[in-house]
């Protein structure tokens, strides 16, 4: 902090805000308790006490959206579990950050070719900042995934990413009363594809 | 009871009802004509000598080789299979129940090969036919509620058929 260093009694620290805000935002990055398949074994060995992802300040996975900043999709998507993928992810508070863990979120994994259910790839239904390949990852490999989100957290300039409030399309089923412009499937889809660039994550 | 005992007590009480039956198979089977698939059925579950309280699976199998050079080498004409294993706690014994059908409806692609529900008869059936009819596109009529029961309600077509054409796109997400 240039000519500032050393002016005070030892102990005290000067620092910019952004930089205090950004290093309390990445010391306690809450995950939301969301496993789909295979690999939300793997992260809960990472919860557990031999990987301890407590070390990171990421251990206290909250069971509902909008307590948590970071979504690990933690095992294979397929379409009907799509929407609640997204509608989750729109519920969470802005600051919002999704690791793709496996290979199944990242690209289809084993289920590219035939599976005809499976998303290939859950970076079609919601922005992902971090892709942790591995088919389930190892836990060191996870909490290096968490790791290269704290350092996006640690190098953002604003508060928020910017991105908009988006609205919950659910496609399948459900009475839900709904806007003009996302009131039927095709609709929605024009919609979202309208506001495509919106929903992407800001340069973190 | 022996397979072969069974096939013959089946037998002698519906002698019309079987159409085909191999009793030298690994699992020895008869196939039922599908209009009375129910009344034996109910033979088998409350006959003295069969007892078979429990449906293990239902499954349904499509004979289909849909690349033309090998369909004359395949070995079977072109037809879908329903499968239904049971056991008996009493007797323990096992045995396999067919009903062969054509792959569609009449012939006509598009309708639906039908069978009668047997959900009435073990409860189990409920949620297997439910699958049968989703996978592989098996109409079981009088059937509670026959919905598609893992994939979503407006999915079309029955992925495990042969010729299953897989989607483009669902819902504005690319599936390739």
């Amino acid at each position: 902090m240039g000519w500032l260093e050393g002016r005070w009694e030892e102990g005290f620290v000067t620092t910019t805000l952004e930089r205090a805000i950004n290093w309390a935002r990445e010391s306690s990055l809450w995950p939301m308790t969301f496993g789909l398949a295979c690999c939300a074994i793997e992260m809960m060995a990472t919860g557990g006490p031999r990987y301890d992802i407590d070390r990171f300040g990421a251990g206290a996975f909250r069971a509902t959206p909008r307590q948590a900043d970071l979504m690990i999709v933690a095992g294979t998507v397929n379409h009907k579990m799509a929407a609640r993928v997204r509608r989750l992810y729109n519920q969470m508070p802005d600051p919002k950050f999704v690791i793709a863990m496996g290979a199944c979120t990242c690209g289809g994994g084993p289920y590219y070719k035939y599976g005809y259910n499976v998303v290939k790839g859950v970076d079609l239904v919601v922005p992902v900042d971090v892709y942790v390949p591995g088919c389930p990852p190892r836990p060191e490999a996870l909490l290096e995934g968490l790791m290269r989100i704290q350092d996006k957290v640690r190098a953002m300039k604003d508060l928020t990413k910017g991105q908009p409030m988006d609205i919950p399309i659910p496609h399948r089923s459900g009475a839900a009363l709904l806007p003009e412009e996302v009131a039927t499937p095709e609709k929605a889809n024009e919609f979202a594809v309208k506001n495509k660039d919106l929903a992407r994550p800001a340069k973190a | 009871m022996t397979p072969a005992e069974i096939i013959s007590v089946v037998e002698e009480r519906f002698a019309g009802a079987i159409a085909a039956k191999k009793a030298d198979a690994m699992d020895p089977w008869v196939s039922i004509e599908p209009s009375r698939l129910v009344e034996v059925c109910l033979f088998l579950r409350d006959g003295p000598r069969l007892r078979f309280e429990l449906l293990n699976c239902i499954s349904g199998v499509d004979y289909l080789e849909p690349e033309p050079k090998k369909a004359a080498k395949a070995g079977f004409e072109p037809h879908t299979e329903v499968v239904y294993h049971l056991q008996s706690f009493t007797h323990r014994h096992r045995f396999t129940l067919k009903v062969i059908l054509p792959r569609w409806k009449d012939y006509q692609p598009g309708q639906l090969p039908e069978v009668p529900s047997v959900a009435n008869v073990w409860a189990t059936a409920d949620w297997h036919e439910r699958e049968v009819y989703d996978l592989s596109g098996v109409w079981f009529t009088g059937h509670p509620n026959l919905t598609r029961i893992l994939l979503a309600e407006d999915w079309e077509g029955y992925p495990l058929r042969k010729d299953y054409e897989y989607p483009l796109e669902y819902h504005g997400i690319r599936c390739r």
